[in-house]
């Protein structure tokens, strides 16, 4: 085992891994986090607590996935490039691990000009970092755990045992290099994938098999990240705006259909959007598992951490194998 | 070159409101070209602030006057009795040429009258493009002749992030995608597989992170000097 994770005896295992997701507070609200990791627990394996996602200031990843820990809820943590240096990364790694977290993903993060998609202020005049970029910072986490070095090249006596992440948006343009950009996440020692959400499998498909034909899915656990719809208007807004997320037509004729079939009932219209939303998370996420060289499933109900008990019930993902 | 904006006239204005005897200094070089700091837009914004001046009744004598290039101080010191005469100048060039008059010039202050922005590229009449930031160890050989370090808004070095959308930076859909346009034109040039080879983190001393940078070029500064020993010797 190269860190003893929740996640990691999952995927080792065999079965199908399930991720959620877990946003920390705008604020230093503890039991928020408390809240949302017992309704998580035992519905996921490992829930990733996001790092200041869409560039908004929230609880730290860190802080937030300790209070998780503390409940029962096993976390990973994220780490953004943006807003520290390598000297920062790893010390903050070292403080992690020494906590006792176990996962940790590295990503981008969402430039600071992006400010919550306008939604919120968030810090557009912030100087960002990007000291290295995420594969860099996955080689680091990689050279602490295995070699027992920083980056720099001094020792580290007690290294930080990380099963390493890092994502993977296999629709987003340029589309004929993001196998390739996930074969260079992999050789850099990433343990463990999760995409960017899938809506158009079939379109996903085809890059698994180009991934398949270099070999990654033996070398890292791809989980295909589900983005659970809510209603058409969140469909249609992200087949528009949200980067490498591309949905099926049809998909949302069957949602918009839904919506129409409740007629001028607003809350009835959400109800059962919600409903339909769930079902096609459901087949979603059967869909993936059944696709050669997917490990497991993402699943991020963004604001709706109480969906998952569900979805994961529905889909007989329930009772998840190692808690 | 080297690209600049002049500053609003009201925010000079708030600079300047104090002083009596004023010159606008400016260069003809690179913010000439970029129509912000050459010896017109010195003449223009002296008559701005001559008129501002009297709008509200305060007594201010506005010069104005231009070197050749505002980064040397050969071209600088021609102008010395003009510039030590005043009580301000407002340098309208880059801000190299604003610290090197502040060096020479020592009994009164050199104030901006530019926010000098990047030096970039000039595509077309009117357009100017930071495709260079200067990070002092170039990687252009890799990457198809476009620079990631500063034209990907992530300064990513092994391909592009989640954010490409349709060709475009996660900032702005009027931003290209550095990384998109490096892997179609690799692709073009037949050598996609150099973008395969992991790049390791930069060594980012030779940018402005490991301190203020500065080029000496030995043999020059030495016959520089013999020349000035010949000349008092001779």
């Amino acid at each position: 085992m190269k860190s003893g994770s929740n996640l990691e005896r999952v995927i080792q295992s065999g079965q199908p891994a399930v991720t959620a997701e877990l946003g920390p507070p705008m604020s230093a609200a503890s039991d928020e986090v408390v809240r949302k990791a017992h309704v998580l627990k035992g519905f996921c394996d490992a829930a990733n607590v996001t790092d200041c996602q869409t560039a908004v200031v929230r609880m730290s990843s860190i802080a937030a996935a300790v209070i998780a820990l503390r409940e029962g809820l096993e976390p990973v943590m994220q780490m953004t490039c943006r807003d520290r240096n390598r000297i920062a990364m790893q010390s903050d790694l070292l403080g992690a691990a020494a906590l006792g977290l176990k996962n940790c993903l590295c990503i981008a993060g969402d430039h600071q000009k992006f400010g919550a998609a306008g939604k919120l202020k968030g810090h557009p005049g912030a100087k960002n970092v990007y000291d290295v970029d995420t594969i860099q910072l996955v080689g680091i986490l990689k050279k602490m755990r295995d070699e027992g070095f920083q980056e720099g090249g001094d020792k580290v006596d007690v290294p930080p045992k990380f099963f390493i992440g890092a994502t993977w948006t296999p629709l987003g343009d340029p589309v004929d290099f993001r196998p390739y950009n996930l074969k260079k996440k992999a050789d850099a020692g990433a343990d463990f994938i999760q995409t960017q959400g899938i809506y158009d499998m079939e379109l996903f498909e085809s890059q698994m098999e180009k991934a398949r034909n270099l070999g990654i899915h033996e070398k890292t656990a791809i989980l295909v990240g589900i983005i659970v719809p809510k209603s058409v208007m969140m469909l249609n807004y992200m087949n528009a705006t949200v980067a490498g997320v591309s949905v099926p037509q049809q998909l949302i004729e069957r949602m918009n259909r839904v919506k129409e079939s409740a007629g001028d009932d607003k809350q009835q219209a959400k109800q059962i959007q919600e409903e339909e939303g769930i079902k096609i998370t459901v087949e979603l996420i059967q869909k993936a598992l059944n696709i050669p060289g997917v490990k497991g499933v993402h699943i991020q109900a963004i604001e709706g951490e109480t969906l998952i008990e569900r979805i994961v019930k529905k889909a007989g993902l329930y009772p998840r194998p190692c808690t | 070159m080297i690209v600049g904006e002049q500053k609003p006239v009201a925010e000079i204005w708030e600079m300047v409101k104090g002083y009596r005897r004023i010159i606008i200094f400016g260069c003809n070089a690179c913010v000439a070209v970029c129509h912000a700091g050459g010896a017109k837009q010195a003449e223009i914004l002296a008559s701005l602030l001559r008129m501002k001046a009297v709008q509200e009744g305060i007594e201010m004598n506005v010069e104005f006057s231009a070197c050749e290039r505002q980064c040397e101080p050969e071209f600088i010191m021609l102008h010395a009795e003009t510039l030590k005469s005043q009580d301000l100048v407002l340098s309208i060039a880059c801000g190299a040429g604003v610290n090197l008059v502040s060096a020479l010039i020592h009994d009164i202050p050199i104030f901006p009258g530019l926010n000098t922005e990047f030096y970039g590229a000039v595509p077309q009449a009117g357009v100017f493009e930071e495709v260079c930031s200067g990070c002092g160890d170039c990687i252009l050989h890799l990457t198809g002749g476009i620079c990631p370090i500063v034209r990907c808004s992530k300064s990513l070095l092994n391909g592009p992030c989640g954010g490409t959308n349709k060709g475009k930076c996660e900032i702005s859909p009027e931003v290209d995608c550095a990384w998109y346009l490096i892997v179609e034109r690799m692709k073009k040039l037949g050598t996609l597989e150099k973008l395969f080879e992991i790049q390791p983190p930069k060594n980012w001393a030779t940018a402005t992170h490991g301190g203020p940078r500065r080029v000496v070029i030995e043999y020059i500064v030495k016959s520089e000097e013999a020349e000035e020993k010949k000349v008092k010797g001779g």
